[in-house]
């Protein structure tokens, strides 16, 4: 077992330098009990990390199934035209609403989020540590339900393929309570399908999904109290790391829109159960109004997926690029304009469920307003690219990616903001396309990315770079592929949900299919590359020269991060650090703090916390960072 | 901030010297978990997390006040006609008993500030009593709405179209076996003697106040479904669009059939008494009737389940201050608490003119 070399810990204060061998959080304390029942947020972290992407993993199969029926026009899951649209509806439903709900929502902010987070603030652990263990604990079951569905559904599906018709039957009055039959309502759970038609497991889902929000909202609530208050000393709201910004704004969302999300599925339970009558307009109840309350929510919730993306990129930028960030303080304010923005334009969904067309031209006005904040970041990021010495390496590939994917969805989300095109393209493959580019591509290349970068200090190893970087240019192929054309499928007019379609369409999808089969492959190297990681080079503290605070403790950092609170300064003051080659062949390069900002640092001792009165105080603060 | 040697900090304990110089000397208090730097932070940020989970609450009883509205909007006679069933004397009794239960609350916050346990502790008694006395007077109104019927959703007496057993078995039975009393005071007719004709179903005696829609057995208008036919001898009340209306089904039900919008007729007395009757309604909205139950019952269900949620947080605040935990140093649960259950008061001061007083 190596040790690091006293050039690598430079700029870490003495107190901070654990022996990283012998305790770090990983080996702080061993057995089930110790990690189910941790409050320590980087093992939180790496519960999140487990349980989410075992459930992206299980939505990804979904999506590889449903391009799979997609090769051919006819019906391929099977000879029952019945049976395979079924089939196919319950797919894309539970694609949808595992992705959605299980996967995306929790993964940047749970996963990165609880395990970057409280070290970016030099803190010990989130402001609740005990709620966000509750989080977790919440997420879970709510993970269970989805799970009880999905074995529902296949014991039912294998029941009905086996079974004579009225056999099947009455095995389904017998059992039909304990085995739902899947769910085919799309993740959106629209009525008055959801509350009178569907024969599938609406009940379960939308309980799931009522839990899983509790799960989102403590979380938010979480970081929204740690970043108010944990703050240390230097760290001014505008010396906040961009990260701790996008988190700021998606907390923000999470804890406003999520409970009308809850009141909306709980009022959608008891229409189902009771015959309440809300939403039904026989009952005298309005079925527009499910879909203002679900996109109340649901829009909202878009940005609680990509804003977290788009901080990763914005993090992980600047280090990459060895260049101060570009425009700081118009990124960190363009994720708060989002998330203000988020609220006001969810009526675009409902252009064609019959809103009146000044309503219409408003939404479609204020869904405009959304590119302005949007392109304020590509732009920086750009600008933050131009010039600097890009370091080419498997974080920055996924950026580079995401920054794509991004720039491509944002663009066609104007062809869907403008009315009289998005009268064309609702409910097609167009928007399909348009939300897999944001949603999916996005944050996904911003996970992995995420995944990479801090991959490092979680772990304290460095991964394989050269399989990093080909996974990452497979992925970004893969996504390409399979979603590029579908925007040129959707113009012209194929319809998203169907099972079958008009051979005209045949090439369009079959280029999709196989672009799928590229992207999974891509994630799979991914995989096999971050699991590989574990044998590789030991990893040096600050292994990328990044100056936020999470990288001025060991890798993998002591179980309460810092012993003492370092200072805070300009977080992407790059130029403090430089690199130093290892002279141990078992650990890898890094960088050290340049001795001169070294003498400042320590003359100016270790830090503490900012005296917090709320939000507003200490903006602009002139003091002074310590090494700048 | 003056220069310590981080590694003479032990672990866990307060290095600050600035704005708190008392904590500096003084052992780790006991109460502060060790990712705090300092009391103050700690309360600031439960405060901080209290109120934005408030928020939340604010944010998830608005999307029933919209549903609410909007139902309302579409079905307002249905709303003005469910105002009989419910007791304003009994709203606003609750409303004063949960007021006087916040004002005891804020003074056991402020007594737990003052470090007098024993005010606090029959502060905090005060309080769960008055939020049991809510939930009480919830269950006479509960159970008066049971009794006659009126369960949320398809249980409910006026869900014939879907429950023809449950519509028979909560209005005809319940019928059967209930006095007369307490029906005069929900405002709810359906004690009377009267012998309708089918031409005039409102027709009724002045003062007794019994609407007796028809008869069954003498209904001109043939039964939409055979299964529906009450058993012999069964005198159905209350009866639905199909009983009545001779074009019920038909597409222009509602227009053919004029809605009964005049009193005229009908003793004065029972306008004053009684508003808009069941048979005020036109034939949609004599269909919709149950919304009002529906909304209501959501509404004060999860209001409820709040209050109930309260007393058990307020029960945990007192047990920790029968055993003295609290004082100057240390308040936090009990503030947090009394935050709480302010919302479920504030939430409550919306909810009862909503549905109890607004005609």
């Amino acid at each position: 077992m190596s040790t690091l070399n006293a050039p690598l810990l430079a700029g870490i204060p003495e107190a901070n330098r654990a022996d990283v061998h012998h305790d770090n959080y990983l080996t702080h304390s061993r057995g089930f009990v110790s990690w189910a029942f941790t409050l320590d947020h980087k093992r939180i972290a790496i519960l999140y990390l487990v349980g989410v992407m075992s459930m992206f993993a299980i939505g990804g199969i979904f999506a590889l199934l449903l391009r799979l029926e997609l090769f051919t026009p006819e019906a391929s899951f099977s000879e029952n035209p019945a049976l395979n649209n079924d089939l196919y509806n319950q797919f894309f439903t539970i694609h949808g609403a595992v992705m959605v709900f299980l996967f995306i929502i929790p993964a940047i902010p749970a996963i990165i989020g609880n395990f970057v987070l409280p070290m970016m603030l030099g803190a010990k652990d989130v402001a609740f540590p005990r709620l966000n263990l509750l989080s977790f604990w919440i997420w879970a079951l709510g993970a269970v339900f989805f799970s009880w569905i999905l074995l529902g559904g296949g014991i039912t599906t294998i029941a009905r393929v086996n079974m004579e018709p009225e056999a099947f039957l009455a095995w389904r009055n017998a059992w039909g309570w304990l085995f739902p039959f899947g769910l085919d309502t799309g993740w959106t759970f629209y009525t008055p399908y959801s509350t009178t038609q569907s024969t599938t497991g609406v009940l379960p889902a939308t309980m799931g999904a009522f839990i899983l929000g509790f799960s989102s909202i403590l979380t938010g609530l979480n970081f929204i109290a740690s970043i108010h208050m944990l703050r240390p000393k230097g760290m001014t709201w505008f010396r906040m790391p961009l990260f701790l910004w996008g988190i700021y704004s998606t907390a923000i969302i999470q804890v406003l829109a999520t409970p009308v999300l809850a009141i909306t599925l709980m009022l959608l339970m008891a229409e189902r159960a009771l015959r309440i009558g809300i939403f039904d307009s026989t009952l005298g109840g309005d079925p527009v109004l499910y879909q203002h309350f679900f996109w109340f929510y649901s829009h909202p919730a878009v940005y609680i997926m990509i804003l977290p993306g788009l901080a990763v990129v914005s993090e992980i930028l600047s280090p990459m690029c060895r260049k101060h960030i570009f425009g700081y303080s118009f990124i960190a304010l363009s994720s708060i304009a989002i998330a203000f923005f988020s609220f006001i334009v969810w009526g675009h969904h409902m252009f064609t469920s019959g809103q009146s067309p000044l309503v219409n031209a408003i939404f479609s006005l204020l869904t405009f307003s959304v590119s302005i904040p949007s392109a304020v970041k590509v732009f920086n990021w750009l600008s933050t690219m131009y010039r600097g010495r890009i370091m080419l390496l498997t974080p920055m590939w996924y950026v580079m990616g995401a920054i794509l994917v991004f720039t491509l969805g944002g663009l066609t989300g104007l062809h869907l903001a403008t009315i009289s095109t998005d009268i064309h393209f609702h409910d097609t493959y167009f928007v399909v396309a348009h939300f897999h580019y944001v949603m999916m591509g996005t944050t996904l290349f911003a996970l992995l990315a995420a995944f990479y970068y801090w991959y490092p200090k979680m772990w304290g190893r460095m991964y394989p770079e050269r399989w990093g970087q080909i996974g990452a240019i497979v992925t970004i192929i893969g996504f390409n592929v399979t979603f590029l054309i579908q925007f040129v499928m959707g113009a012209q007019g194929m319809p998203r949900r169907y099972a079958t379609y008009e051979t005209q369409y045949e090439f369009y999808h079959q280029v999709s299919t196989v672009g799928s089969w590229i992207l999974g492959l891509g994630l799979l190297i991914a995989l096999i590359n971050l699991i590989a990681g574990r044998k590789g080079k030991i990893a040096p503290p600050n292994p990328w020269g990044a100056n936020t605070l999470e990288w001025q403790t060991s890798s993998p950092p002591p179980h309460d991060n810092f012993k003492i609170t370092p200072a805070a300064g300009d977080p992407y003051a790059l130029r403090r650090w430089r690199f130093v080659h290892s002279n141990d062949p078992a650990v890898a390069d890094g960088w050290e703090l340049k001795p001169e900002f070294r003498a400042r640092q320590e003359a100016a001792g270790p830090g503490h916390r900012v005296e917090h009165r709320g939000m507003g105080d200490h903006l602009g603060s002139p003091e002074k960072t310590p090494g700048e | 901030m003056s220069a310590i040697d981080p590694t003479a900090i032990p672990h866990g304990q307060d290095p600050h010297a600035g704005h708190d110089a008392a904590h500096e000397h003084h052992a780790h208090p006991p109460h502060l978990a060790h990712h705090f730097d300092t009391p103050e932070q700690q309360f600031d940020s439960g405060k901080l997390g209290m109120w934005t989970f408030l928020a939340t609450e604010i944010l998830m009883f608005g999307g029933l006040f919209c549903a609410y509205a909007v139902y309302r909007y579409n079905n307002p006679d249905v709303f003005r006609y469910g105002e009989h069933h419910v007791s304003t004397m009994w709203g606003a009794i609750n409303t004063i008993i949960l007021l006087t239960s916040s004002l005891t609350m804020a003074m056991g916050v402020r007594y737990a500030q003052l470090g007098q346990n024993s005010k606090l502790v029959a502060m905090l008694v005060l309080t769960l009593l008055g939020g049991a006395g809510f939930m009480v007077i919830k269950t006479i109104e509960y159970s008066d709405k049971w009794n006659h019927g009126y369960f949320p959703g398809f249980l409910n007496s006026y869900d014939r179209d879907q429950n023809p057993e449950g519509f028979q078995k909560n209005v005809v039975d319940k019928m059967g076996s209930h006095g007369d009393g307490d029906h005069a005071e929900a405002g709810y007719n359906d004690d009377g003697h009267a012998e309708p004709s089918p031409t005039d179903p409102l027709h009724r005696e002045a003062g007794a106040g019994p609407v007796e829609h028809q008869q069954p057995g003498e209904a001109e208008a043939p039964m939409t479904d055979p299964q529906q036919q009450p058993p012999a001898g069964v005198q159905l009340r209350h009866l639905g669009p199909e009983y009545l209306d001779p074009n019920y089904g038909s597409p222009d039900a509602a227009v053919i059939r004029p809605t009964f919008q005049t009193r005229a007729g009908i003793t004065e007395q029972v306008v004053e008494t009684h508003g808009v009757e069941y048979t005020d309604l036109d034939v949609r909205q004599q269909s919709h009737v149950k919304a009002f139950f529906n909304i209501y019952f959501m509404m004060t269900g999860l209001h409820g389940l709040h209050v109930l949620v309260g007393m058990g947080l307020i029960g945990w605040v007192l047990v920790k201050s029968l055993k003295n935990t609290f004082g100057p140093e240390y308040f936090t649960p009990v503030d947090l608490v009394g935050l709480y259950w302010h919302l479920v008061d504030l939430i409550w001061i919306f909810l009862f003119p909503l549905l109890y007083l607004i005609h």
